[in-house]
């Protein structure tokens, strides 16, 4: 039965995410702004309360909960509303507080939900609890994660591993970081793995924190490894150089996170907008759904166009967590909802810079920073280029190599 | 425009033999050897200029009596997100998705360039049962509950299969589910049992007006009471199947009520019609209905002229257009894929190229968020929540997007896709009319 409202069960949920966004976030969101690199000490209290919520709940950080698929109904025909669906809600609402606090939350990295998703039950019980980074990029791999050159030699009983990693998000913070790295470079892809790797390992020598656009409250870790050992046992999934199927593993995380930075896009969007709407009241523009957009003033009709991205935007990212959350393959729509939400977040959150005018780009309201803070939600996870190629290689059938 | 104002036809007349004695003594028709094709077109033009008579119609006759008006009840809230259609509307969806792919695309071409669409291929749609969705059960209707998200999967299927036949298909079930969502007990014993029988009349609900930025809300149709009696005048634009409907829903702005519904039979004095052919959505034979001191009884007023209801109209009508677009834009989708594929240049398959994949990837993105937000406006107007911000933000993506897929498509085709040999040209006109029309259609 077709209905695209948030479900009865996660309002709750969502009505709390909204509380932590408006009476933590919100407060210290220009502080943590303007002291780049400084550790938001608030969220430990934050973090800990998260932790007593999750216990078998939903409401999580950055998706740290991991996703897991699920298939068994809660409906009573067959349909289910699961972690998925209630994650995503929870990152809108703590995003519209502020994104680059939700990046720094203690235990909620991206690197958690990678070793919820794919993890053994013995790596779930030894590194379960802690907080996780994720180290991808290389400063010659981005977008192309399988050309990666940090290296991992299998020594006795460890792995050793060496290599460079930039854009590690909490790199610094965190207490383990899920390093990407290959077996044998020879092997392409099939040969790439994901080990974690304890912050304090004494092979990895963090290089330096970026200064960035935005999301500075989020800490960013440039990290160089040096015969840095780990155990056998650090490997995520299975050791096996197969054909695609190890970095397949690790790229379904990508299914499974995309959606979750879709939301954080879909959050920072509906701050920017609920903001300026504010301000346009206070302009004398009111916004009216009734008449045509185009007979109302040239600034409501702007704002009718932006809102009408965020809700294809919003809605498009519900869709992909209820798909999971189903048991569908969702890769499509995870990629689908990260473009339409990145690239709506870009264009609402500058949009909404411009209709506000000198208010709107100044340090007194926090429009700016919102605009500041969205570029990165069209870069990380996939950039707006590659989700358009990985849904244009679905929609026509091609291969990596015949589209490339 | 008003009663005393009657030159309107003439002027549009006027200016028909001006264009037609201006091209006639131009010799650029004779350099281009066009004279004798264009002389054709014009007769066409200057006879579609001239005014006839509404059609004779049948009488429309209550054939019980109610004790109150009849009408669905809102559907039950319902608690989980859900995006698929329950096993009734899917049943329904797979039945006009295979009509759409048998008749409707066929016939496409053919109804484009004649301005008309087949009355069998209009009948065999009403045998599908797709203009009684909102008459109620009591009124021989099939639906207990409302049914505005099935009325979008079944625009959405139809309009797959073309959207200006989908247009003239559906345009008189509108007309059904505003008298059976606001009219009275009379009106509703007197009109609905006739859209549940075998032959369904062509009906139509006049909401839009020929004028730049139009506003259903501001009408200048007038409707002004005389002792009992409303007399309205007024122009309606881009009427489906004007020339042949039977039953109108004219809106107007009614002294003392605002802007309001009006039930006019074709019979009525002082209606006429004029073939108002457009850039699009030519299978439904789009015409101009025009009001010159139409005298009606007071019961022709639907329901009691209740504003919220009017606005409540409008609304409803932007989704079932929205539908209509979402349907088009997945043929565009549908059709550019294996075009791209198929296509080389440069050695190899065109969509080996990001520019034209990407585009394609555009396409799939923007037409499932318009998707999504047409059902989800759809589904609140069922579940008796408010939906005029998701219908107007539905609007919005349909009108926007929705002219970038038609214009994307063509583009794909290159300079194939300007020609009609491929549907995309067509997809390319129809698809503006998302931003255009008002009313018209419903859910």
């Amino acid at each position: 039965m077709i209905n695209l409202e948030i479900p009865k069960k996660f309002k709750p949920l969502a009505s709390q995410a909204n509380q932590v966004a408006t009476e933590v976030f919100r407060p210290i969101s220009r502080k943590y702004d303007e002291a780049e690199h400084s550790y938001p000490k608030e969220l430990d209290m934050l973090a800990s309360l998260i932790d007593g919520m999750n216990e078998g709940s939903d409401i999580g950080g950055a998706g740290a909960a991991g996703v897991r698929r699920e298939s068994n109904g809660n409906g009573d025909d067959g349909n289910r509303n699961g972690s998925n669906l209630s994650t995503v809600l929870g990152i809108i609402e703590l995003c519209w507080g502020d994104v680059g606090l939700l990046l720094s939350m203690p235990r909620q990295g991206l690197g958690n939900s990678a070793i919820a998703s794919v993890a053994t039950e013995e790596q779930l019980e030894r590194y379960g609890g802690r907080w996780a980074a994720m180290a991808i990029t290389e400063p010659e791999a981005g977008s192309d994660s399988a050309s990666i050159r940090t290296t991992a030699q299998l020594d006795g009983d460890e792995y050793v591993l060496n290599g460079e990693k930039i854009f590690v998000t909490s790199g610094d913070r965190a207490d383990l970081i899920v390093v990407w790295a290959t077996l044998d470079r020879s092997k392409g892809r099939a040969a790439i793995k994901s080990f974690i790797v304890e912050r304090d390992n004494p092979g990895l020598k963090l290089d330096r924190l970026e200064h960035k656009l935005g999301i500075r409250a989020s800490d960013t870790a440039n990290f160089t490894l040096q015969d840095c050992r780990v155990p056998k046992e650090a490997l995520l999934g299975s050791s096996a150089v197969e054909d695609k199927q190890g970095f397949g593993g690790a790229m379904q995380t990508f299914d499974n996170t995309r959606p979750l930075v879709a939301a954080m896009a879909v959050g920072v969007a509906r701050a920017s907008l609920e903001r300026a709407r504010e301000c346009l009241a206070d302009a004398g523009v009111e916004i009216d759904y009734a008449p045509p957009a185009l007979s109302q003033p040239a600034a409501a009709a702007r704002y009718l166009e932006m809102e009408a991205d965020y809700e294809a935007a919003r809605l498009l990212t519900l869709q992909a967590a209820w798909m999971a959350d189903n048991g569908r393959p969702n890769s499509l729509q995870a990629s689908m909802a990260k473009a339409k939400a990145g690239r709506t977040c870009v264009e609402v959150a500058l949009g909404c810079v411009e209709l506000c005018g000198s208010v709107g780009y100044g340090e007194d309201e926090l429009l700016e920073k919102w605009a500041r803070d969205a570029k990165i939600l069209d870069i990380f996870e996939g950039t707006q280029q590659i989700q358009l190629l990985i849904v244009a290689r679905q929609l026509l059938g091609k291969s990596s190599a015949e589209l490339r | 425009m008003n009663g005393n104002d009657k030159g309107v036809a003439e002027r549009s007349m006027g200016f028909g033999l001006r264009a037609l004695s201006w091209l006639a003594g131009s010799d650029l028709l004779d350099r281009i050897r066009a004279r004798k094709q264009v002389e054709r077109a014009l007769f066409r033009t200057t006879r579609n200029g001239f005014r006839s008579a509404t059609a004779a119609g049948r009488t429309f006759k209550a054939a019980q009596k109610l004790t109150g008006p009849a009408r669905q009840a809102p559907g039950k809230p319902r608690s989980l997100f859900d995006i698929a259609p329950d096993d009734e509307q899917q049943m329904f969806q797979e039945a006009v998705r295979d009509f759409a792919a048998a008749k409707v695309r066929p016939a496409a071409q053919g109804a484009d360039a004649e301005c008309a669409t087949p009355t069998e291929l209009l009948d065999q749609v009403d045998e599908l049962g797709v203009n009684m969705l909102g008459v109620p059960e009591e009124l021989g209707g099939a639906m207990h509950e409302q049914a505005a998200t099935t009325s979008v999967l079944i625009g959405e299927a139809l309009g797959h299969g073309d959207m200006g036949i989908a247009y003239a298909a559906l345009a008189p079930g509108a007309v059904a589910t505003a008298i059976g969502h606001w009219g009275t007990a009379e009106q509703e014993a007197t009109y609905l049992p006739a859209f549940s029988g075998e032959d369904v009349p062509a009906a139509a609900l006049a909401l839009l007006e020929p004028r730049p930025l139009f506003d259903p809300l501001k009408l200048e149709t007038a409707a002004r009471r005389d002792g009992e009696d409303w007399v309205l005048d007024g122009v309606k634009s881009l009427v489906a199947r004007a020339a042949d409907c039977e039953l109108f829903l004219v809106a107007a702005e009614a002294e003392a009520l605002g802007p309001a519904l009006f039930v006019i039979e074709s019979g009525a004095s002082g209606l006429s019609v004029e073939a108002e052919p457009a850039m699009g959505l030519r299978p439904a034979a789009t015409g101009r209905l025009l009001l010159e001191g139409v005298r009606l009884p007071g019961d022709a007023l639907l329901g009691d002229g209740d504003r919220d209801a009017y606005l409540e109209c409008v609304q409803r009508a932007r989704i079932a257009w929205c539908a209509l677009a979402v349907g088009a834009s997945q043929a565009v989708l549908d059709y550019v894929i294996p075009y791209v594929n198929e296509r080389t240049a440069f050695g190899e398959p065109i969509s080996n190229r990001q520019a034209v994949a990407f585009g394609v990837s555009n396409i799939g993105i923007e037409s499932d968020g318009m998707r999504l937000a047409t059902y989800r406006a759809a589904s609140r107007a069922d579940q008796g929540e408010e939906f005029g911000r998701e219908a107007a933000l539905a609007r919005r993506l349909c009108a926007e997007k929705g002219m970038r897929i038609g214009s994307e498509g063509v583009q794909l085709l290159g300079g194939h896709g300007f020609v009609k040999e491929h549907p995309v040209e067509r997809w390319y006109r129809d698809l503006r009319a998302a931003g255009v029309m008002e009313g018209a259609l419903l859910v």
